[in-house]
This record gives structure tokens, C-alpha cells and sequence, in this order.
């Protein structure tokens, strides 16, 4: 592999993923080998519905590993992301156990014997069997490595990013009973965010950073022919023009990706050969989700499908 | 390969990205896996491993295409962008002595650098530039007004010396040669001109900017130039960031220590109550409330307008802002605020209000009258003004009223210290009811005033 030419490498990249049916840029093909290449995780963001998160399905994917996805959201905490103690199991054993216990300690003549023997135990109900670990830990056990995804990480808490600066930069976390656990092998780590806050510079700076934007007409056409293969050449080039023109709009929430190719679907379902201003009125709200939005998309619909058609023709 | 990619470090610190000693390690492995020959890939590996944000990507991209700016032939001039055709000519020529490559057509006994003008061998003069702006350490650049000095120095280690003999002795014996040795001069002061203006764009961006900010920051704000107020407000939109970031925490605070007995049993019932998992007593915080009343009148608008404008975009750290604005009479400014462009809210307020000269007594009857209900023992009231009542009744009763219903009243003035009091000043007067009163001139001390009364919330 470290033989190979960079630029054959990221486009084996680039087909891998296709294979999955995820078309990537260039920039994104070369963000996935360097994270390889460096060991470093790739920070993605963008708005919502460009493809972040499958992305991270993609790759898992293509190398046949195991996808583990962290959702973040405001209040997680380690005990939810990283491991907790199974403490009902240990209370469970230490009832069964009560016996077997005052067994051990009959011997003992005096309370400093007993405490001694205690210890001699060791720490069973501190062990690996009691802990239950969460995706972060999960991630690091995987013999074969794994796809770790913390999605939308921007919606977890200022604390929660140091919690995780450990795993990021050396692939490994700290238990306080058990010591530092290393990755088997270092998984290959995506986070994505949608920028609703800033994240921390200490998080930025272990990671790749990423932006999918939506992406330009070209590479639109070839991924909705790569997610809805039944759909008429002219009209997968109609219905991305006609989304190109409504994102120059200002609208509250543009349409992305995701929705450009719910809309094929729709209109696949619809059997529509061609856009035509009725058919795209009835199935706007598949594309906008706002009523604001739509009511200021309205009277440009007719103009939209013109250019649209338009550029069909030349190009 | 290394040197270039050094220095286009320096260049995209320049730019204002930010590379920490860890990003630029982190950045050289990225180029040791990808190489250096594909120049897309090697953009692209940069922007991933350096930029950390969506500008910072914009502001790196456009660098690195300045940077690895290929001379651009014109005429048959040897003209060249110079210090960075590093991709193919920065191995070429040992630095220092700038010329040893040359062709011999043009009489040997010339200085080097005159030969290579005369045969005009582009790649050679884009080298010796290179290396000549690099042997004057061309990447120390940092202020405009040192283009001269640089130019000079770089023509310098060209051997300009040695070329204006040359010419003198040239122009006695073959006027002809002269005459193309000196249009090559000529085009070769252009060349390590442009070479500066681009050392110039490229390192010196930070710290003219920085210089802007500083003394932006501490001009006075009523007296700005018209020009600057763009500048200007683009800097309090920062400030506003700044503060935002700092300020905008979550708002529930865990009290470590104060069991919440209620919740504890609730959670813990499936072990029949036996607290296994704990549940502490929540903080609440409030985000300030505030109620800003600022005077348009023509002395103190300008220092209003920016004060509006930096209350106005810390939406994410105060919950509810309401903007009163007065110079003879008082209205209720919020809504024109929050529906307006700065630029446009300003105007109509101007238009409804500013420019009278000012009345504080009648003014603070206005908001007694009608908005004194908008005051609650959480608000933090604000006046910004520059006291001066024309020597009307001041009405420091109704300020009093005020300062009792709120939890502060924190006065700003624009004017500094020395001048309260004095004339028409009713400074000392509405001071004995205000919490805080303090001068508030600059940019700066407008920060640290907003900053103080949010801090209070925390």
C-alpha cells in the first residue's frame, strides 16, 4: 500500500466507495487515505443531509468492518459513551456469594485477618467481567478494527469532547480500577457535526478536518444515478439542475443531498418522465420543509424548470 | 521541498490560519504519504490537515495558490513572480551566489547577473530572484512601508552593484547593448517588485491586520471616520464572538454534594431503592436580562449605534434584550432592531428620534410612563449617554425609581472622566444611583463593560 502512488490509492478510494454507492469528491476520497495513511480521525462537517454520516457506513462497507455509532446529544456522559460498572450483577453475585464469603473469612480471628484475606481476593467485583462497556470502549475492543462514528458531536457537551481528546489522539482510555485500555487495533474514527456550536481547538486540532458542501451538478447527477438506478437520464438531469436553481435561493433550510434523491424516488414512483410545473408543486414538500420556504419557491417554479431544461440542452 | 513547505506555513499563518508546531508535524506526514508532484492532492492534504474551519479553508486555499503561483512569462521580458517557482527551480541554485548558471552569448567580460538579463533566461532570473529574496529574508516582511527596503535589498544580492558598472562602462563602448541591458533592468525592478507585493500579501497580512484591530480598538468611537465604520463593525461582531464563546455555557450546573433525595429514589427504584446511582441537586443560571437606553443625539450616536449592535448579536447569551433610544423623546427601539440590517435600523432610528439635541428629564419620564414594567429584579439597566441635559431638569428621581426596581444600573459614558460635571453635565448627579459608572470611549472599554454585566449572570 505504502508502495503505491497517492493518486492511484485515493482513486482505489474513490471506487471502493463508489462500490458502496457513495460518490465521493476528491477531497473526501484524499481525506480517507490520509486518515489511514496518518492515523488521525476525520472531523466532518456540513449542513445536515449531505451524506456525513454515510460516509462513515461507506467505509465500514467497503473494508468490511463493523460500524459502532456514538449519537451524541446534550447530557451524555462517560457512563453512557465509555463503560459502566454492571452494578446490578455485582450486587446479584455478592448476595449468591454471602456464603462462600463468610467461608473464606471464618478462619479469620481478627477483623485485620479478615481484611487481609479480603484482599487476597483481589478485586473480582472491580474486574473486566463487571464492566459494561459502551461504543467508545466497544470501538477499541474490535480485533478486526472498527468504523467508530460520533455523530453530531456539536450536540454533546464542552465535557464530553475532553472526554474523548484521550481516544483521539493515542486510541486508548482510562479506567481508574482497571488502568489504560489500548486499542487492539486503532479503529477508524469519523465525527460529524452540523456547527450548531464551535467545537473546542484541542478537538480540531487531532482530526482531519472535512467540509461536504452540496455538492456541484456533476457529481449530483452521479449519485442519484447511483441510489435510484431506474430513473431517465433526462430527468435526473432536469430534477438536479431544478434543485440547483432553488438552492440559490434564500431559503431557510436548503435542500441537500438526502432530499434530492427522496424526490427521484418520489418522482420514479410517480412514473414522471419530465418535470412539468404541476408535478413539482405537488411534490415540493418532499424537497422543502418549511411552509415560509415553499410559499417563496412557489412563483419561481416555472422559471426554474426553464433554466433547467435549458442547461439540459447544452449540457 | 521542506523549506517550501516551511515557509508556506509562515505564509498561512499570515493568511490568519492558525498552525500550531503540531498541526505543521501533522501536516508533513500528510505530505510525506502523498507527495509533493501532484499539485491538487497536495492542496488538498494541506487544506484537511491545517484549516479548521470553513474559512480558514478559503483563506488557505486562496494562500496556496498565491504561494505556488507559477511565473507568469509576459513579452519577452524576464519577468517572473520570482521567490516561489520553487516547484521546478528552487534546487537549481546555491543561494547566495545567485548566478552561476548562465548562457555566454552576450561579451564575457560582464557581471553574471548582466549576462542573464541579456540572454534572457527566464528560469535563471526566477531563480536568482528566489534565492536573492531568500538570502534577504524575505519572509520577515511585515509592513507595507518596508517594500523599498526589501526591493533594494533583494536587487542587492542580485549584484546590482557590479550590473550599474557594467552599464556605465557599457554605454560608452556599445550604446546598443546598454540600451537592452538597461530595458532589462527595468523589467527586472518590476519583477523583484512584484516579488515583494507578494511577499508582502502573503506574510505581512497578520500583522497589519492585528495593527488595524489594535488601533481600531482603541480609537475613539464617537469620532470614527466614515470609512472605518465597516471595519469597525466587523470588529464588534468579533468582540460579540468573543464574548458569546466565553459566555454561553450551558446553564444548569450540577452542585456536587447536594443530594436531590427525590430523584435519587426515583431512578434507583428498580434496585428497591438502594441508591446505586446518584442524583445531584441542578443549578440553575439566568441569562441576563437587560434594558438598554441609549441617547442618539448627536454627540453619543456613533458610540450608541456600535452599543446596540454588540448587545444586539449576543442573542445566545442574553436571553432578553430591550433597546430604548431617545434624544429628545424615548421609543422603544428592539423590534427595528432585531427586523434591520445594522445599517438600516440605524438609519430609521436616526430618522424617528436622532440628531435632537437632548432631553434626559423628559426622556426618563417617556420610559417611567410606559415601560417601567419591563424592569424586574433580574434586570441590568444600562444608559449610555453623555449626561448633558442642555440644563434642563435632569429628573434624577426617576433614575432613582429605576435603580431600585432593577438589579443594576450600570451608566456608560462616552466622555472621559475629566468632563463630568462640568457645564451641563448632570454626571454627578444621576451617579449616586448607578451601581457602576464607567467611561466607555473605545471599542475596547465597550467590551469590557458588556463583558463585566454579563459576568454577573454567571
Amino acid at each position: 500500500m505504502a508502495e503505491q502512488k497517492p493518486s492511484t490509492a485515493i482513486e482505489a478510494v474513490e471506487s471502493g466507495l463508489a462500490a458502496q454507492g457513495y460518490i465521493a469528491s476528491r477531497q473526501i476520497a484524499t481525506a480517507v487515505y490520509l486518515s489511514q495513511q496518518i492515523e488521525k480521525p476525520i472531523l466532518v462537517e456540513g449542513p445536515a443531509g449531505v451524506g456525513k454520516t454515510e460516509l462513515a457506513k461507506a467505509i465500514a462497507a467497503w473494508r468490511g468492518m463493523k460500524m459502532i455509532r456514538l449519537q451524541c446529544y446534550e447530557g451524555l456522559d462517560e457512563a453512557k459513551a465509555l463503560y459502566e460498572w454492571k452494578y446490578a450483577k455485582q450486587l446479584l453475585y455478592t448476595q449468591i456469594l454471602k456464603d462462600k464469603l463468610g467461608e473464606v473469612l471464618g478462619g479469620a480471628q481478627t477483623l485485620h485477618a479478615a481484611l487481609n484475606q479480603l484482599h487476597d481476593f483481589g478485586d473480582v467485583f472491580f474486574s473486566k467481567e463487571f464492566v459494561e462497556p459502551r461504543p467508545l470502549l466497544q470501538a477499541l475492543e474490535q480485533p478486526g478494527g472498527c468504523v467508530l462514528l460520533i455523530d453530531e458531536i456539536d450536540k454533546s457537551d464542552a465535557e464530553f469532547e475532553s472526554l474523548l481528546l484521550e481516544i483521539l489522539s493515542d486510541f486508548q482510555v482510562t479506567i481508574p480500577e482497571l488502568g489504560t485500555v489500548s486499542a487492539i487495533k486503532p479503529p477508524t474514527v469519523i465525527l460529524t457535526s452540523n456547527s450548531e456550536r464551535d467545537l473546542g481547538d484541542a478537538l480540531k486540532r487531532r482530526c482531519l478536518h472535512l467540509h461536504i458542501g452540496f455538492p456541484e451538478q456533476r457529481l449530483e447527477e452521479r449519485i442519484v444515478e447511483s441510489r435510484v438506478p431506474n430513473i431517465s437520464q433526462t430527468l435526473r438531469r432536469q430534477m438536479v439542475g431544478f434543485i440547483h436553481e432553488i438552492r440559490s435561493l434564500d431559503l431557510k433550510k436548503l435542500p441537500s443531498v438526502s432530499e434530492t434523491i427522496d424526490w427521484a424516488r418520489v418522482l420514479v414512483l410517480l412514473q414522471a418522465s419530465e418535470l412539468d410545473t404541476d408535478i413539482v408543486k405537488d411534490t415540493l414538500n418532499v424537497l422543502l420543509k418549511y411552509e415560509a420556504d415553499i410559499e417563496a419557491a412557489q412563483p419561481q417554479i416555472t422559471t426554474f424548470i426553464a433554466k433547467a431544461a435549458r442547461s439540459n440542452v447544452f449540457g | 521541498m521542506r523549506e517550501n513547505i516551511h515557509r508556506f506555513f509562515r505564509a498561512a499563518r499570515g493568511a490568519g490560519v492558525h498552525v500550531s508546531p503540531a498541526e505543521s508535524i501533522d501536516a508533513m506526514r500528510a505530505v510525506a504519504q502523498v507527495g509533493v508532484s501532484d499539485r491538487t492532492i497536495l492542496r488538498d492534504a494541506l487544506l484537511l490537515t491545517l484549516a479548521k474551519s470553513q474559512d480558514e479553508k478559503l483563506a488557505l486555499g486562496d494562500c496556496f495558490d498565491l504561494f505556488f503561483s507559477q511565473p507568469e512569462p509576459r513579452q519577452d521580458q524576464p519577468e517572473a513572480e520570482g521567490e516561489d517557482a520553487s516547484q521546478n527551480a528552487d534546487q537549481s541554485p546555491s543561494s547566495g551566489a545567485a548566478s552561476d548558471a548562465s548562457a555566454g552569448s552576450p561579451p564575457a567580460e560582464l557581471g553574471a547577473l548582466a549576462q542573464m538579463l541579456l540572454s534572457q533566461d527566464r528560469s535563471a532570473v526566477a531563480a536568482a530572484i528566489a534565492s536573492a529574496s531568500g538570502a534577504a529574508s524575505l519572509s520577515d516582511i511585515r509592513y507595507s512601508t518596508q517594500r523599498g527596503i526589501f526591493s533594494s535589498r533583494i536587487l542587492d544580492a542580485m549584484g546590482l552593484q557590479r550590473l550599474r558598472d557594467d552599464l556605465d562602462e557599457l554605454s560608452a563602448t556599445n550604446p546598443a547593448l546598454a540600451e537592452r541591458l538597461r530595458a532589462a533592468l527595468d523589467a527586472l525592478r518590476e519583477a523583484v517588485r512584484d516579488t515583494v507585493a507578494q511577499g508582502l500579501a502573503l506574510y505581512a497580512r497578520e500583522e497589519a491586520e492585528n495593527l488595524r484591530n489594535e488601533i481600531l480598538r482603541n480609537a475613539p468611537l464617537a469620532r470614527i471616520e466614515r470609512r472605518h465604520v465597516a471595519e469597525m463593525r466587523a470588529l464588534i461582531r468579533q468582540i460579540a464572538r468573543r464574548l458569546r464563546e466565553r459566555y454561553s455555557k450551558p446553564r444548569k450546573r450540577q452542585r456536587r454534594g447536594h443530594l436531590d433525595v427525590r430523584r435519587t429514589l426515583r431512578r434507583n427504584a428498580a434496585w428497591g431503592g438502594i441508591p446505586f446511582l446518584t442524583a445531584w441537586k441542578r443549578k440553575h443560571r439566568d441569562r441576563p436580562k437587560i434594558v438598554a437606553i441609549c441617547d442618539v443625539s448627536g454627540s453619543v450616536a456613533q458610540v450608541s449605534d456600535f452599543f446596540l449592535l454588540l448587545i444586539h448579536s449576543l442573542h445566545e447569551v442574553v436571553d432578553d434584550v430591550h433597546s430604548f433610544a431617545f434624544s429628545s423623546h424615548l421609543i422603544e427601539v428592539s423590534d427595528i432592531l432585531e427586523s434591520k440590517s445594522p445599517e438600516e435600523a440605524m438609519a430609521e432610528i436616526m430618522s424617528k428620534v436622532g440628531f435632537g439635541s437632548s432631553d434626559y428629564g423628559s426622556s426618563l419620564v417617556d420610559f417611567e410612563k410606559e415601560f417601567m414594567s419591563t424592569l424586574t429584579p433580574q434586570t441590568t439597566v444600562i444608559v449610555l449617554g453623555d449626561a448633558r441635559s442642555n440644563n434642563l431638569d435632569p429628573r434624577a428621581d426617576i433614575l432613582r425609581r429605576i435603580s431600585e426596581r432593577s438589579k443594576r444600573l450600570v451608566w456608560l459614558n462616552p466622555e472621559g472622566r475629566l468632563a463630568w460635571g462640568f457645564g451641563d453635565s448632570e454626571m454627578p448627579r444621576y451617579a449616586t444611583f448607578c451601581s457602576v459608572v464607567r467611561q466607555c470611549a473605545t471599542a475596547q472599554q465597550l467590551e469590557r463593560a458588556v463583558s463585566d454585566i454579563v459576568a454577573t449572570y454567571q
